[in-house]
């Protein structure tokens, strides 16, 4: 069986008691894509990246990742491997300062194992990664406490997070929601360097409009299982999604 | 006119907050008198103290020790009820490379720290993996267990314990190697706590989620800590077996597990200072108080509940801020 | 012989499942982990008796208020206490067991110390089953624990207030939408709780003498069995404490009485590493808190 692509699901599906939250899902990722997750709440979206992440482990199905079987690795080998993700719910370390909420993912083993050993001070490092999601430096926002930090640097923050792990595929799990469009214009041009570095990118967002601008793909769940998969023209014509979004009147 | 208070930094503290601080002796003073305080107390007062209040200090020395290791765990989200787990390991290790290896106390007492550390994490190691409240209904748990244990089996001297074991040198040695260790600890630990390795154990109380996410092993850091933990506790019973010549089932006693505790929680939990603070608070009070027997526990109990509720800071907190700023009134502006 | 140690083993567990009732049902509802549990058993256990020998009240009347005062001892727990420091585990851990120590303690210091400090039995009569005598106030308990069990899984199961508490016990957050109080709530559960403790005490307090030491051990039988069985889980409390029981039960017939504290140290540390929610826990470690 060759293996191109970065990211294969098969079949994965997990129950809790008795809701069936993913069914069955199949989807292959390839390297550099930027994929779109969408469908209406509940469809099971959060569930795919916790099961691919290893936060939670599935009731059947495989992921495999640059070839290897991830399925039942625990979630911190998993970032080692390369993959990092976002919360929905950011929860930052909120009695530390911004910057120090960055030494935590700058301390992991893959960080440490990229830059060939030890290497200088985390900080300054830290103030860097942060710079380049949108801390502005003269500000000096970076050493605000988080518990004082609006939404829309508290999402910078958990990007920065994910990024300082120089993953190889992120994962972010609604990283527009709650943010202003300006904010969100902001954001997206560090997801595009990301992706001219060659970075692999998924993106689970409700804001429609601004994630087909940027996504090459998008897949629809509902209900846990998977409605359509292709270019985000096409896929915003079928019916299917156009009744799991609007109910049954089209 | 309306006032409001107003809470700032005092002006050494501003000037003492960089490079300059170099440039004058009250600056320097300022930033090193806090620390030169309890080295020098610790260090010099010793003998000009009577023997009994050498002891006592001896007994501050042990019981700060663990509340140092009650306040690391509990800063990395675990809350041990049985410090005493953690001692009576370490003075039995002690008592039994002593009794039966003939080993001196300048080997058993270091040996049965890494020992005692070792037991007590392998024994602890499946709570590792479950919520916070597991662990601290376990390390209350077994100490209880273990002495009816040693009842049944007799094992290790059973009920009469092993007695006649060395002592160390000298009086003076036993309550210097105490001190040190303690200042050893104190200042150690801080730095650590300072650290980036620190910051990660602070992490995992705050949210062990988002530290799994960073790709850190959770398990492996709480076993790093509890190693470190327990070891502390193990090298405080070690020296009291030695400074005993015996060991026996109340080294698993509740005492040892309630004082660190309170001494923690009423000095500041979170600060390794505070710890020290309340243990030098408390064990020299449980003594003039030793008149009213039983009541003294009542007090611990009711400590801890007063001070965890109404002043969770802590002793320390509160001078720490009283050195470091003050409250004026200001005038609200318009 | 056989026979009866398997009665008394049978007893024994549900001796073990009556202690522990109270403090999985304060933990399972509103996830405190009362560590003062152990004082509420000798609180009752103390306030009976001084209720009938200082006060001269009958027996029932002294029993009955006692499960009342300690009831309300345990409402008064969490509104000036834990009502401050709720959420945060390490102080409730800390404030729980700083009023546990503080109670035992102080009836320590206060002299209750001795052989003296009983309770009388409800019925002093004997029967002879299937070879052994067993006494009525251990079928008494069988009885009363067995009826109780019915009463809490049909009060949880079939009526409204009971329904609420399985909803806050089973997500707090969706719980509070629907307009439950979580603190009232949570009293209620600290304070049934502490009722059943003090029944518990009641009803075994007679089979012996009241001692402090009693206190601290009734919390840790009752945290052994529960994290056996899991936390939360009645279930799981019932088998864990039949489990226990008989192994208790059997060690100390066939092995010797003084190794029934390893044999519970063993189990207890089998299961965290076997199965570390306990048999019929509900913890799945990370899993449950995304």
């Amino acid at each position: 069986m060759t293996v191109t692509s970065l990211l294969q699901v098969r079949d994965l599906s997990k129950a809790f008691g008795g809701v069936q939250a993913l069914n069955l899902v199949n989807f292959d990722l390839e390297q550099g894509e930027l994929l779109g997750v969408i469908g209406p709440n509940g469809s099971g979206k959060t569930t795919l990246v916790n099961l691919i992440t290893g936060f939670v482990k599935c009731s059947r199905g495989t992921v495999n990742y640059k070839g290897r079987d991830i399925t039942r690795w625990a979630p911190h080998r998993i970032v080692c491997l390369g993959i990092a993700r976002t919360f929905q719910m950011v929860r930052p370390f909120y009695q530390l300062p911004a910057y120090k909420n960055m030494i935590i993912p700058l301390y992991s083993p893959r960080v440490k194992k990229l830059a060939g050993g030890r290497y200088g001070s985390r900080d300054a490092v830290a103030l860097d990664l942060l710079e380049e999601v949108g801390f502005e430096r003269d500000s000096h926002v970076a050493y605000k406490v988080a518990s004082v930090l609006p939404q829309g640097y508290l999402k910078r923050l958990e990007l920065a997070k994910a990024i300082a792990l120089k993953p190889d595929l992120l994962i972010l799990d609604e990283l527009f929601s709650g943010l202003s469009l300006a904010e969100v214009a902001s954001i997206v041009p560090i997801i595009e360097k990301l992706r001219q570095q060659g970075k692999t990118v998924i993106m689970i967002e409700h804001r429609l409009k601004e994630l087909f601008r940027i996504a090459d793909r998008v897949i629809v769940l509902n209900y846990g299982i998977k409605i359509a998969d292709g270019v985000p023209s096409e896929v915003m014509e079928s019916d299917d999604v156009k009744k799991a979004y609007l109910g049954t009147e089209v | 006119m309306k006032k409001r208070k107003e809470r700032i930094d005092r002006g050494i503290k501003a000037r003492s907050s960089d490079i300059f601080a170099l440039c004058s002796w009250k600056e320097m003073l300022y930033l090193s008198g806090p620390r030169l305080l309890p080295i020098i107390g610790f260090l010099l007062l010793p003998p000009f103290l009577g023997g009994y209040w050498q002891r006592v200090m001896l007994s501050v020395a042990v019981f700060a020790l663990l509340a140092i290791s009650w306040d690391i765990l509990a800063q990395s989200g675990m809350v041990s009820l049985g410090q005493a787990l953690f001692f009576g390991m370490g003075a039995y290790s002690a008592g039994v490379l002593n009794h039966y290896l003939g080993l001196s106390p300048f080997v058993t007492i270091p040996a049965a720290a890494i020992l005692g550390a070792l037991i007590c994490t392998i024994l602890l190691l499946p709570v590792l993996r479950l919520r916070g409240i597991y662990f601290s209904m376990v390390t209350l748990i077994i100490p209880i267990m273990l002495v009816r244990i040693i009842e049944a089996s007799k094992i290790f001297g059973g009920t009469e314990g092993l007695s006649g074991l060395s002592s160390l040198p000298s009086r003076w040695v036993e309550l210097y190697v105490a001190v040190i260790a303690l200042l050893c600890a104190l200042f150690g630990f801080r730095r650590m706590l300072a650290s980036d390795f620190g910051l990660v154990l602070r992490g995992l109380n705050d949210s062990d989620r988002s530290v799994t996410n960073a790709g850190i092993n959770i398990y492996r850091i709480k076993i790093q800590a509890l190693l470190l933990s327990s070891a502390i506790g193990a090298f405080a019973g070690a020296l009291m077996t030695h400074v005993y010549m015996f060991v026996g089932m109340p080294v698993f006693a509740l005492d040892y597990s309630i004082l660190p505790i309170a001494a923690a929680v009423v000095g500041g939990p979170g600060t390794l200072a505070g710890a020290t603070l309340g243990a030098c608070l408390l064990v020299p009070l449980s003594e003039v108080l030793r008149g009213i027997g039983g009541l003294r526990i009542v007090f611990y109990g009711l400590f801890l509940v007063i001070f965890i509720v109404a002043l969770p800071e802590g002793i320390f907190h509160f001078i720490q801020r009283r050195y470091h700023q003050f409250d004026r009134w200001v005038e609200v502006d318009k | 012989m056989f026979a009866g140690t398997v009665i008394y083993a049978v007893i024994n567990s549900i001796i073990l499942m009556l202690m522990a009732l109270g403090f999985n049902l304060t933990f399972g509802i509103s996830g405190i982990a009362n560590f003062a549990y152990g004082a509420l058993y000798i609180f009752s256990a103390y306030t009976s008796w001084i209720l009938l020998h200082l006060l001269g009240l009958p027996y029932p009347l002294s029993v009955l208020l006692s499960i009342l005062f300690t009831a309300f001892l345990g409402a008064l727990m969490y509104r000036l206490v834990l009502l401050r420091v709720r959420g945060q585990v390490l102080s409730e851990v800390i404030a729980t067991f700083g009023m546990g120590l503080a109670i035992l303690e102080l009836f320590r210091y206060l002299g209750f110390v001795g052989f003296e400090y009983t309770l009388p039995v409800f019925v002093d009569k004997s029967f002879f089953i299937l070879g052994t005598f067993v006494d009525m106030q251990r079928i008494m308990i069988v009885l009363i624990s067995t009826a109780i069990i019915a009463a809490l899984w049909i009060f949880t199961h079939h009526t409204s207030l009971g329904l609420a508490f399985r909803g806050i016990a089973q997500d707090e957050r969706t719980a509070l939408t629907f307009g439950m109080d979580s603190d009232w709530i949570a009293t209620l559960s600290v304070s049934l709780g502490a009722a059943l403790a003090a029944v518990a005490a009641t009803v075994i307090i007679p089979l012996g003498s009241i001692s402090v030491g009693e206190g601290y051990d009734v919390l840790i039988k009752a945290l052994a069995v529960c994290i056996i069985g899991g936390l939360g889980s009645t279930g799981g409390l019932v088998v864990a404490a039949f489990v226990i029981g008989f192994a208790e039960r059997l060690t100390d017939t066939y092995i010797g009485s003084h190794w029934t504290m390893t044999v519970s140290l063993a189990a207890i540390l089998i299961v965290l590493v076997v199965k570390p929610s306990g048999f019929f826990g509900k913890q799945k470690e990370l899993e449950e808190r995304i």
